[in-house]
């Protein structure tokens, strides 16, 4: 199942954020969108998911444009889980799962025997059948951003967008959620793009990283060859060191300080703080 | 198997409250000589207090439900259907005609009201509309709206003061002499579109969780939030048409029956609708007999029995 994105346009009102964007996501692997805060890359998973209109071109989902399918044949190939979800009060953990269930199911709503094979499967994989009967606002950030994850997953998609899964949650629960989506796309192969703020999480689960600036692509490709030191300044405009990490050989980033603020080496060159060149 | 006990228990209050209604109000009426068939026990019963307790229990459901709706689709605990402008909209239109057109023909006051409820709706969500609707441009749409017409309401009362007594009651809410065809006029609309509620039960849930989140699972957001708070404006319309505007069922109910049923909406609607039913019954029979042979309107005591509710919700919600 391919993900494309082709001359895609987006815009908020008279506000425009990306022009032209071609994209293509790796089939069955885990791709990150990296990049400052405002440079787009939520705007593009959204799109990428359907929850925004394309201003120009589109997306497709196996060659089929999506704004042009309906919406719940969209949703049995590709599972979208915005940023930070709100539950209603007393939802519970299985029901929200069960809410993945929707877009398999016909105007009655009928419940059937995969409906409850998948959600049972979805709260299994996730580590939640103990606390199916729990409501959202009883667990803790982790668990609460697996139950969401749950919902997304019982709708057995192929394809699964994820914007910021980490936020909000301290590292311990960070990693968690994280190895869980290493977890599906290697014992199921799904393809998972990721919209991730912190770098060295990026590039130690992704195997394909995008950096965005400013609703462009800037670069992409494999972490070990994207994570340098000049691609770090320009994506987020301050200096790094890359070391490697010994336990999985890929790239680590320590920031050591903004562009252009008190080195000497900066003196006659990069002096734009915001690195919007 | 608990939510089945829930239910037979609350469909056994209900019953018993249409039981009390039945024997409370301005005559005694004695269980022995009702069952010896006594035929004045029995006219008051059949003509008056039977029907005028399903006009009230339907319309309790209908306020109850529709208030779930609402809440749900727009992810506002404190949504009604008076905030939707429908009140207030069938509450001109019905004082309008009482004073302004004494001769219009009182059977017909129910059906302007509806339309007049569903006018004022359909304005509300139009003026919130802005390629989409937000849940918080809604509700202060609603307020503005529902305080013009609530003004002309005002204004209506105190031009006509000396004649307005009628239309004072229409507005306090209640089942005063509802009958037969008032019930005849109401279950066509009401049970079909509490039928369709419950079909749309898996939609208004999934809207729940937030636009971004529905439309991941599919769901054509807007189109299906039009056609649920539609339905939630006809509901409340045909219910306010009937009986008038009875404060705080369509607000404080589906907050309760939440509590008792969790999960989903088609298990909180039976559970709202009977519950919303029940308090409306027992609010009027407490209306009819606190003061008899003088009587009270139900909406007194809705609103007397569900404000303290209101307040206590408000302080948890942490506004």
């Amino acid at each position: 199942m391919t993900l494309t994105a082709r001359n895609l346009s987006l815009a908020y009102g008279e506000r425009r954020i990306v022009d032209n964007l071609d994209l293509d996501i790796p089939v069955g692997k885990v791709t990150c969108l990296i990049g400052r805060n405002g440079c787009g890359k939520s705007t593009m998973l959204k799109a990428l998911g359907r929850l925004l209109t394309p201003t120009g071109g589109a997306v497709y989902l196996e060659g089929q444009a999506i704004h042009t399918m309906a919406g719940k044949a969209v949703a049995r190939q590709l599972a979208v889980l915005p940023q930070g979800p709100v539950a209603p009060e007393g939802l519970t953990v299985e029901s929200l799962v069960r809410h993945g269930r929707f877009p398999h199911q016909g105007w009655m709503g009928l419940v059937t025997k995969e409906d409850e094979r998948a959600v049972t499967e979805a709260l299994a994989v996730t580590h939640l059948l103990e606390l199916r009967d729990r409501p959202l606002t009883q667990l803790s950030g982790g668990q609460r951003q697996r139950a969401w994850i749950a919902m997304a997953l019982a709708q057995e998609t192929p394809i699964l967008l994820l914007d910021e899964p980490t936020t909000y949650l301290d590292v311990a629960h960070q990693i968690e959620v994280l190895e869980l989506v290493k977890e599906l796309n290697q014992t199921r192969g799904r393809t998972v793009v990721m919209v991730l703020h912190d770098l060295n999480q990026a590039v130690r689960y992704a195997d394909h990283l995008v950096a965005v600036i400013s609703g462009r692509v800037e670069a992409e490709g494999r972490p070990e060859e994207l994570m340098t030191p000049a691609l770090v300044r320009k994506v987020f405009g301050v200096d790094a060191h890359i070391f490697t990490d010994p336990d999985t050989g890929k790239p680590i980033c320590v920031p050591r300080c903004l562009v252009g603020v008190g080195r000497e080496e900066n003196a006659g060159g990069a002096s734009n703080p915001t690195g919007n060149l | 198997m608990r939510r089945r006990w829930l239910l037979w228990l609350l469909l056994i209050g209900l019953v018993a409250a249409i039981a009390l209604s039945m024997a409370m109000g301005a005559v005694r009426i004695e269980l022995g000589k009702l069952l010896a068939g006594d035929s004045v026990s029995l006219m008051i019963i059949k003509n008056y207090r039977l029907p005028r307790t399903l006009v009230g229990a339907l319309v309790g459901a209908e306020l109850a439900v529709a208030g779930a709706m609402l809440q749900s689709v727009t992810r506002n605990p404190l949504a009604d259907p008076h905030v939707t402008g429908v009140s207030a909209g069938a509450g001109l239109v019905a004082v309008a005609i009482f004073l302004a057109v004494p001769t219009f023909p009182m059977p017909l006051v129910p059906l302007a009201a509806l339309a007049g409820g569903v006018l004022a709706g359909g304005v509300v969500y139009a003026v919130a509309w802005r390629g989409g609707i937000h849940p918080g441009r809604l509700a202060l749409s609603g307020i503005a709206i529902t305080t013009v017409l609530a003004a002309g309401t005002s204004a209506l009362l105190l031009k006509y003061s000396l004649t307005a007594n009628a239309a004072m009651v229409w507005l306090a809410g209640g089942l005063w002499g509802r009958n037969w065809d008032h019930l005849q006029a109401l279950a066509p609309w009401a049970l079909p579109a509490l039928g369709c509620a419950w079909l749309l039960g898996p939609r208004i849930d999934v809207l729940a969780l937030g636009d971004d989140v529905a439309r991941g699972l599919g769901a054509a957001v807007e189109r299906e939030r039009g056609l649920i708070m539609a339905l939630a404006v006809l509901l409340a319309a045909s219910a306010v048409a009937v009986a008038g505007p009875l404060g705080f069922v369509g607000l404080v109910i589906p907050h309760l029956a939440r509590i008792v049923s969790g999960g989903s909406f088609r298990r909180l609607l039976p559970v709202a609708a009977l519950l919303g039913a029940a308090l409306v019954v027992l609010s009027d029979a407490i209306a009819r007999t606190i003061f008899a042979p003088a009587e009270l309107p139900a909406g007194v005591f809705t609103a007397l029995i569900g404000a303290p509710y209101f307040l206590y919700l408000l302080r948890r919600a942490a506004l």
